[in-house]
């Protein structure tokens, strides 16, 4: 069986790895935004840029102060939830009783700004970050070669996102939030403090997107524009998910990250538009996407 | 008010619920007009009125989740005018909202155990069940796929839940079929008897003359009289007019 369909089994297996790895980030990143419109109404554009944001605070404190991946792995998520406190409490705050548009505006002004300020100071050229030495290497697994690394992305994005879905669906704190998203003022009236909720809430949806940073960091190259590369895409698959639906953040995700696999092996012209010629095919069919509710 | 109504709240200095001058206001709309309530501690007491009278109004004041209010609104002597909205209810004060507000995206048995308890000595989730055996055994059920009566019951008992002495309860029979009606009255009286101090909203009046203590009228924006459970019959007349039935 050297030959499937007319295409090299490595060749398959390879682009079908690849399209995980990229489905495994469009969860992650596509699951925060989920969680953030869910509860803020706020289509979170910066979304993108908090993801570099992970990726350059991993390499900055490998190279300034020594901390390696591991290390980074918990602090770069923290640090960008943090900004993402800040954020909340200081700018997006202010929008919750206007139009969506103004939240969207507002954040892809902060993109523009923090993708400014990384550009300018470290110039477009991509920094390399090294994979760790616990992942180096790989596995002949007899039909592909599979890259420790990329293993291990796949199985940290996919235990994270199931993780975050489990906590949100299973337990009590999941509860107030699902609750919080459909009646805030009531859940206020239980006496929850629902605008510490809504901040935790963003702050956690872009540690997500700092995280993924970190995970992409030795695979891409940590560039100021790595967020604004991919976040076009992961707006697409939270559309064709459904907008705010955690499950369909998770499972589109990872859906479509293999079908553009699929269709770089059948098709390579269209590996590009795939997602989007399917965005609008799903909504056209189903306006509110695969896994949304109808509002 | 009529001046003999100011002397009967004051009276009532002990009152769990001293409602004095109440404005409140949605946006620029002026909807609360000076509103005066007392509640004593055990009392069940309804407020009637038409719609758009302001009732519901009230009891979003009471919960700090209406715009902006004026006056005052205490409770065991503490003033909840200025207080952080999720703070109200951590007084032991609970909230039955008009539409119901069971969430969709919960079950029966995550619904009922939503709201945190506040206060030592709430119901059981058992106590809460022989109330309202209708919810027995439907824990995983879609919150909202309760028949509108199971819903009423399950919005009454989470709250039971919590411990909260005050409950307020807002148009609890709306859209319901008599039988549940009755059902509902049943266990709003045993709520009383178990020292609950109840304010009801209703629109129904025959069913708050079952089991209320006292009734204030309400008319734009506020109370215009007061009418005490065994004078009920006697005022029927006055009450008609001022309900339009």
């Amino acid at each position: 069986m050297s030959q499937l369909l007319g295409i090299p089994p490595q060749a398959l297996f390879g682009q079908l790895l690849l399209g995980l790895i990229n489905g495994s980030f469009y969860a992650l990143l596509s699951l925060g935004l989920a969680v953030i419109f869910g509860m803020l109404n706020v289509v979170n554009m910066a979304h993108g840029a908090l993801y570099m944001v992970g990726a350059f605070v991993a390499w900055l404190l490998l190279t300034y102060a020594g901390v390696g991946y591991w290390g980074a792995l918990i602090l770069a998520p923290l640090v960008v939830g943090l900004v993402g406190l800040a954020l909340e409490r200081t700018l997006l705050r202010r929008l919750y009783k206007v139009d969506h548009l103004y939240g969207l505006l507002l954040t892809f002004g902060l993109a523009l700004i923090f993708e400014g300020a990384f550009r300018h100071h470290y110039g477009v050229s991509g920094q390399p970050y090294p994979i760790p030495d616990l992942l180096k290497g790989g596995t002949n697994l007899g039909f592909m070669y599979l890259p420790t690394y990329r293993g291990w992305v796949v199985a940290a994005s996919l235990l994270v996102c199931l993780g975050t879905w489990f906590a949100i669906e299973r337990t009590k704190l999941g509860a107030y939030l699902r609750a919080a998203t459909e009646n805030p003022t009531l859940v206020q009236a239980f006496g929850i403090n629902v605008p510490v909720m809504v901040s935790l809430t963003y702050g956690f949806g872009v540690a997500l997107a700092g995280l993924a940073g970190v995970l992409a960091a030795p695979i891409y190259q940590v560039s100021p524009m790595m967020g604004s590369n991919l976040i076009i895409v992961v707006f697409a698959v939270v559309v064709i998910g459904g907008m705010g639906s955690i499950l369909g953040a998770i499972v589109t995700g990872l859906g479509l990250g293999l079908l553009e696999g699929l269709t770089k092996v059948f098709y390579p012209e269209a590996s590009n538009i795939v997602v989007f010629v399917i965005m609008a095919v799903v909504l056209m069919v189903k306006p509110a996407g695969l896994f949304g509710r109808e509002r | 008010m009529p001046e003999g109504m100011r002397a009967t709240t004051a009276r009532t200095g002990t009152a769990m619920l001293d409602i004095a001058d109440l404005h409140g206001f949605y946006g620029e709309s002026h909807v609360l007009h000076g509103v005066d309530i007392a509640v004593r501690q055990g009392e069940v007491v309804t407020l009637l009125g038409r719609n758009g009278a302001g009732k519901t109004s009230t009891m979003r004041a009471i919960m700090g989740i209406m715009g902006k209010r004026t006056g005052s609104i205490r409770f065991q002597g503490q003033e909840l005018i200025g207080m952080a909205p999720h703070k109200i209810p951590r007084l032991g004060i609970g909230y039955v909202p008009e539409e119901r507000g069971i969430f969709s995206s919960l079950s029966v048995d995550e619904n009922l155990a939503l709201p945190p308890v506040v206060k030592e000595g709430g119901m059981t989730v058992p106590q809460i069940h022989a109330l309202f055996p209708n919810l027995k055994g439907r824990g995983a059920t879609q919150g909202t796929r309760l028949s509108g009566g199971e819903q009423q019951m399950l919005a009454i008992g989470r709250i039971l839940r919590t411990g909260a002495g005050l409950i307020l309860l807002d148009e609890p029979t709306e859209g319901l079929a008599p039988v549940i009606i009755e059902q509902i009255g049943v266990a709003v009286r045993a709520l009383k008897q178990r020292g609950f101090t109840i304010l009801l909203v209703e629109q129904n009046f025959r069913f708050a003359a079952t089991i209320a203590d006292r009734h204030y009228v309400m008319e734009e924006g506020h109370v215009v009289d007061m009418i005490p459970n065994d004078q009920l019959h006697a005022n029927m007349d006055k009450l008609h007019t001022y309900l339009g039935v």
